[in-house]
């Protein structure tokens, strides 16, 4: 929305010089989605001030410019008219080019020469904790203030989540070149809101690079930055890296680029998953999850296997390694983690003897589903806890009765295991869609009767390290027709 | 010559090179009904004669017939057809569709032919082909329907062939010009008494006189009315001869039908002569036989024998099999489907009574021919998937039913003692999980993948049809398996509402003109306008008690109803906030004596819940108040900077109005979603606001006007406390300009006090409009509130006028495509219908919100 510079050096008003701006008069630029405004609210010796504002067109960024063209969003209701984002970028390009780009016409010494400087800009969005701010700026020699802007004090009775809005006022002051101070806010604006209103193609990359040249390559969080403001594209990201010359590229990084081996963007796992992931981190639980069902589908001598619930395809990927397993079948109801799993697996490059092993298909558990009758084996790998408990009869006739596989294999997390992870509040899942969690008697209490009902027999065990009261993790139920 | 043909068959015509089939075919059928050889021959390689092509040629010729016999359709095969195997590929396609094959042969003698081929240069193939076709067809031609035509015809000379007429005849189990109304009764096995007080409560006045060969009946039965057996009339009871007789005689009479049983069957079989085992019942039947003249055998022998598989009546919507039958072989003749109709179809297995484990067919039917049925004796005649068994065991002192079609009501009288022990109880199992649900509600547990993925193609009542593409459907998919409540409550969903045209009038983007004169324009002469409240769409399903909600939606958890958004998700994340929110409104219909004054015991609310920040907290936060809070700080600041410039001397222009006039509407921005939100710390905090009593048992009440509506629901909300809110609205004559103005007063009084709103709406619930159905409702909304549609700065004029420009079309015909949808699931539901079928127009709705997903890989 906008930005303000002060000076003290002195003459102050040779601001205007370095911004090739005159401060007598009001300055217009036409920008694609709206105009900057800018002009001086004062300008004296000692102390003189820059405003750019940032005049949004709310209607043209839904509707487009004109008839043809298309908006740049669909919802009319949006911060985006409002906020320091990357429309402040694109407009401190465009306006303050030469400025940015540390040339002056009339004063390339001082343009060249640190001076004292104050930005204010405002309002930012931050996506992050709350030391993002500081942990962006001050390695960059700021002293910051970092105000917070209200959500709504007269809603506050909502609830602790309307006490504070995402965005802040943030004031950087330091004796800085011009040039620097204008591309580090052109940089980190949008790493702190973490979205661009355009496309991130490789041009963005070369920008990055341009603009980080002198300070990026030095940043602790470099690879933050990078990968933020890239939206990603870890690929990318490493590659600015690289190219500016770092020679400390963290190991994991670089054994995660050889083992994937590929151009290719990893797959994004949904902020959700993602964090139920960092929970149960420390003690890999996911992948020795993944491990166990495979190894226990090998022990099964499953040669048609299906997973119901594949997600991004993990399990496939073990599955598809092993060459017993003749067909490999994922079911997922999300299309986009089924995109992902093709992403995963590849499928698209596979041999053609390999892509006939796989298939991947949408469907859903609570529906009789006669393209998953008649294998050897399914899989339900973390699933069942992502149905309401009112659902879950129609899942076991739509496996059990119908799709009726030699064997099932069922895990899910161990609710008593939850005390054992950090940060975990008394009574919270582990996922925020997780409908349920049960512990090992009620897990028992299901599988038993079901398995009995619908001529099963059926073993239960633990995944992961016992623990003497709360018992291992996760826990697995394995069914096999009797 | 005239023959007869069956109108639904497989016509080989079989005859040698230029004996004339080709003209032969063009004569006697349609140009669709044949399959030529010759013709596929150039479809497949452009050149009719390429013997190169013949093999591809007859894979096309076996494929139309087969998609066309699949269809029902008559197919005429012209082929030369001359030798057997050729024969047997196409009789075989004939049997796997029950289509009876009719082989007529076109014969005017080799030189005839000779004679043709000379004159036609495509057909040089030398002599010698002709004559081996001759001779291969001589050498079989008397034995041709030892392969399996059922009917054979030959011609053998150019006379004869050209003065052929050929008359279809309707097959025997094809009986749809048989309107009804029908009585069908389900296995009578010898009960003659309980037979004739089950007429006797059916109206039918049926009695015996006379004994030995002088015992006859006398039958006299209701106005247009007719009696449908679905066989098993002998074995096991006390008095098979006589039950014979009075169905013989009835049938004779054309006061009934009837259809075989496997009992029937076997005594037939029995009175040729063939050699069964005399068990199973039929031990009674030979005894008490033997009592009769032997005339009285051989009328029955007859009577057996000319018995057909199935009825196919009325129109097609019902068929009477005994066994059950599945939809394809419907009104089609085959030994399978004889043989389907008299046993249904066994697993292999056997019980542990050592019975054979029948292959429920019922469970998987799907069409939209009901099926009545006997053969599998159960305690209850009950619906399942649009068929009925009415063999409730009444040999077995069970009791002798009858469905009265169409009515749909089920008649039954109790057997007067156990007249023969069953291998298995009645009923067994007798305790599974469920078992107090109904076999419909059992069967819904679990609804099929097919049902709703894929491209749908939805059929309502009245004729429409909407599709729903792919990628919806796909989208929809997800979030009904993961965020919807059990489709068992899911009987509705209401549809997008669609706003006015934009108004010109000056800071206005919409106001009520234009919807006045929407509907003037579609013909509508009264409208009702209704305050459009500020909360979010609800929909309640209120079960008068548990016990009610078992019988109608299937629901055993002891749950009473359900409260359900627009996507249908559980309206509140609590379930006990659900339930009390249901209670107070069951309350008040308690109160209001709704239940009796309906005969019903639920129903169906169309309402509005408050506060939306109850409901929408999250969207409120990330989007509104963000927005609110952005605009205000920036804006503040901004104006701010220019106020101070302007002190300092600079001359800034027209900016500072510019940033003060954006801000001022900020501000109001913020009060306009403030609007929105109050504390809810208890129920009494909450606001349901209802607007249309959808459905209650047996009634969708689109049929009344809204003025009945609203009537009806203030009965309820005047009983209901804090927590129930009457909606306003008024009446108002198109025709009367002080009326609409009136209207347009009340609007703008209430949009000036902050008001969401109100909603257009023909009196009528359903009107057609000037181009088909016209828009049920129109929402005009206040100029406050649409700033939190359109954004803070919407009424500017520079925006308003880019705005204006909107178009309706492609959401007012998603609005009339979602209603009828929503409309159509009722019926459904309501007539009872499987739970899928009203699942796949709710569905269809919800995929019609959906954004659409690529559903390939």
């Amino acid at each position: 929305m906008l930005l303000t510079i002060t000076t003290t050096h002195s003459p102050a008003t040779d601001l205007g010089f370095l911004l090739h701006k005159n401060p007598d008069r009001v300055h217009e630029m036409d920008l694609s989605f709206g105009r900057a405004v800018m002009f001086y609210p004062e300008a004296n010796e000692n102390r003189t001030t820059f405003a750019m504002l940032l005049d949004i067109d709310p209607v043209a960024l839904v509707r487009g410019k004109n008839k043809t063209s298309q908006g740049l969003f669909d919802q009319y209701v949006s911060d985006r008219p409002y906020v320091a984002s990357s429309f402040l970028s694109v407009a401190i390009a465009k306006s303050l080019r030469n400025a940015l780009g540390g040339t002056s016409k009339e004063r390339q010494g001082l343009a060249d020469t640190p001076i004292p400087l104050t930005a204010r800009v405002l309002p930012v969005p931050v996506r992050g904790d709350e030391d993002l701010v500081a942990r962006l700026f001050e390695p960059l020699g700021y002293d910051l203030v970092s105000e917070p802007i209200a959500l709504d004090d007269k809603l506050s009775y909502l609830g602790e989540s309307w006490d504070q809005s995402p965005y802040v006022a943030l004031s950087l002051s330091g004796t800085v070149r011009l040039r620097d101070l204008l591309s580090h806010i052109y940089v980190l604006i949008p790493v702190l809101d973490k979205r661009k209103h355009y496309f991130v193609d490789r041009h963005e990359l070369e920008k990055l690079i341009k603009k980080g040249e002198s300070w990026l390559g030095a940043h602790p969080e470099k690879e933050l930055i990078a990968n933020r403001y890239l939206r990603f594209k870890r690929s990318w990201a490493r590659e600015v890296l690289m190219r500016l010359a770092i020679e400390d590229i963290i190991e994991e990084e670089a054994a995660e680029s050889q083992a994937t081996q590929s151009e290719t963007p990893d797959p994004v796992e949904p902020p959700k998953d993602a964090a139920e992931a960092e929970l149960e981190r420390p003690i890999r639980l996911h992948e020795l999850r993944l491990d166990t069902v495979a190894q226990k589908l090998q022990e099964l001598g499953a040669r048609r296997v299906v997973d119901l619930g594949c997600g991004s395809g993990k399990l496939l990927k073990r599955l598809l390694a092993e060459r017993m397993f003749k067909e490999v079948v994922g079911i997922d109801v999300s299309t986009a983690s089924l995109e992902n799993a093709a992403r995963r697996l590849r499928l698209e490059n596979l041999p053609e003897q390999q892509k006939g092993r796989i298939k991947l298909l949408q469907g859903a558990l609570t529906y009789r589903d006669r393209r998953i009758e008649g294998f050897d084996a399914a899989a339900l790998v973390e699933v069942i806890e992502h149905l309401d408990a009112d659902r879950l009869a129609a899942l076991e006739r739509a496996v059990f009765e119908f799709a009726q596989p030699e064997h099932v294999i069922i895990t899910t997390p161990n609710r008593e295991y939850n005390a054992k992870f950090e940060g975990m509040e008394p009574g919270q899942l582990r996922h925020a869609d997780h409908r349920f969690e049960w512990t090992r008697k009620e897990f028992a209490r299901w599988a038993v009767p079901v398995a009995e009902r619908f001529g099963y027999g059926v073993e239960i065990s633990g995944i992961g390290e016992q623990d003497p009261t709360c018992g291992a993790p996760s826990q697995m139920a394995v069914f096999s027709r009797v | 010559m005239k023959i007869t043909i069956p109108e639904f068959c497989l016509v080989a015509l079989i005859g040698a090179s230029g004996s004339g089939k080709s003209t032969f075919a063009r004569r006697q059928f349609l140009p669709t009904e044949v399959v030529s050889s010759d013709y596929c021959r150039g479809v497949v390689s452009d050149d009719e004669n390429n013997l190169d092509a013949t093999e591809d040629a007859f894979r096309l010729v076996h494929f139309v017939a087969e998609t066309r016999l699949k269809r029902r359709k008559l197919v005429a095969v012209d082929a030369t057809n001359v030798r057997k195997e050729d024969r047997a590929k196409l009789v075989s396609l004939a049997k796997a569709n029950h289509a009876l094959a009719v082989a007529i042969v076109i014969n005017p003698g080799e030189d005839v032919c000779q004679e043709r081929n000379k004159t036609r240069p495509d057909r040089q193939f030398g002599a010698h082909v002709v004559r081996n076709q001759t001779r291969s067809l001589k050498r079989n031609v008397n034995r041709l329907d030892q392969e399996g035509f059922r009917y054979v015809f030959e011609f053998r000379s150019v006379e004869e062939i050209d003065a052929v007429e050929i008359e279809r005849t309707r097959i025997w189990t094809d009986r749809r010009d048989e309107r009804g109304p029908f009585d069908i009764i389900g296995d009578v096995h010898g009960c003659r008494d309980e037979l004739l007080s089950l007429l006797e409560v059916l109206g039918y006045d049926v009695r015996l006189e006379g004994e030995g060969s002088e015992r006859r009946v006398i039958s006299r039965v209701p106005e247009g009315r007719r009696a449908v057996f679905v066989g098993d009339l002998v074995d096991r009871g006390p008095a098979t001869p006589d039950v014979l007789r009075i169905v013989m005689h009835m049938v004779g009479e054309g006061q009934a039908l009837c259809v075989p049983g496997n009992h029937d069957n076997k005594l037939l079989r029995y009175l040729n002569g063939r050699n069964v085992k005399i068990n199973h019942g039929l031990e009674a039947t030979v005894d008490q036989l033997d009592r009769e003249p032997p005339a009285f055998k051989r009328k029955v022998k007859d009577f057996l024998t000319s018995l057909v598989s199935h009825a196919w009546l009325d129109g097609g919507r019902l068929a009477i099999a005994h066994a059950g039958i599945k939809e394809h072989m419907l009104g089609r003749a085959s030994g399978a489907v004889r043989e389907f109709c008299l046993y249904g179809e066994t697993s292999g297995e056997t019980d542990e009574f050592g019975l054979p484990i029948r292959y429920n067919w019922a469970a998987e039917y799907r069409g939209s021919t009901t099926i009545v049925y006997g053969h599998t004796p159960v305690p209850n005649a009950e619906w399942l998937n649009n068929t009925l068994c009415v063999d409730t065991g009444c040999v077995f002192g069970g009791k002798l039913t009858a469905l009265r079609w169409p009515e749909m009501e089920i008649v039954s009288v109790p057997a007067i003692k156990t007249h023969a022990e069953p291998i298995r109880p009645l009923g067994h199992p007798p305790s599974r999980p469920g078992a107090e649900l109904s076999a419909q509600a059992r069967h819904d547990d679990l609804l099929d993948l097919v049902d709703v993925l894929g491209k749908r193609i939805v059929r309502t009542a009245e004729g429409r049809t909407i599709q729903v593409p792919e990628a919806n459907a796909a989208a929809a998919l997800e979030v009904m398996s993961r965020f919807a409540i059990n489709p068992k409550w899911l009987i509705h969903l209401p549809p997008t509402m669609s706003p006015c045209e934009t108004s010109t009038r000056p800071g206005f983007l919409e106001y009520p003109d234009e919807a006045f004169a929407y509907f003037e324009r579609e013909g509508v002469d009264r409208v009702v306008v209704e305050e459009k409240h500020m909360g979010s769409r609800a929909l309640a399903v209120v079960c008068r008690d548990a016990d009610a909600a078992r019988e109608r939606f299937g629901v055993t958890s002891g749950a009473t109803g359900a409260l359900f958004t627009r996507t249908g998700r559980s309206f509140f994340s609590e379930a006990e906030m659900s339930d009390a929110m249901l209670g107070r409104i069951r309350s008040a219909m308690d109160a209001a004596d709704f239940w009796d004054r309906f005969e019903t015991g639920w129903a169906l609310l169309d309402a509005e819940l408050m506060p939306w920040s109850a409901k929408a907290q999250a969207l409120l936060r990330e989007q509104y108040a963000s927005t609110g809070a952005a605009a205000t700080a920036g804006l503040g600041e901004a104006v701010a900077l220019l106020e101070q410039a302007g002190e300092a001397g600079l001359e800034t222009g027209d900016h500072l109005s510019v940033f003060l006039q954006r801000k001022a509407r900020a501000d109001q921005y913020v009060e306009a979603y403030r609007r929105y939100c109050w504390p809810v710390t208890s129920l009494d905090d909450y606001k349901f606001a209802p607007f249309h009593l959808l459905a209650t048992e047996g009634h969708v009440h689109m049929d009344r006007d809204h003025e009945w509506h609203m009537q009806q629901l203030e009965l309820i909300t005047a009983e209901g406390g804090p927590s129930l809110m009457t909606t306003d609205y008024r009446i108002v004559n198109l025709n009367s300009q002080e009326e609409r103005l009136a209207a347009c007063a009340w609007w703008l009084e209430q949009t000036a006090r902050g008001g969401e709103g109100m909603v257009v709406k023909p009196l009528e619930f359903t009107v057609q409009g000037s181009r088909g159905l016209a828009q049920p409702a129109i929402k005009v909304r206040g100029p406050e509130y649409l700033r939190i549609i359109y954004g803070p700065e919407y009424d500017l004029e520079e925006n308003l006028s880019r705005l204006r420009r909107r178009g309706l079309g492609l959401k007012r015909s998603l609005a009339l495509r979602e209603f009828a949808l929503g409309q159509e699931a009722l019926l459904r539901f309501v007539a009872r219908q499987p739970l899928r079928r009203v699942h796949e127009c709710v569905f269809a709705i919800l995929a019609m919100e959906c954004e659409p997903v690529d559903p390939r890989l």
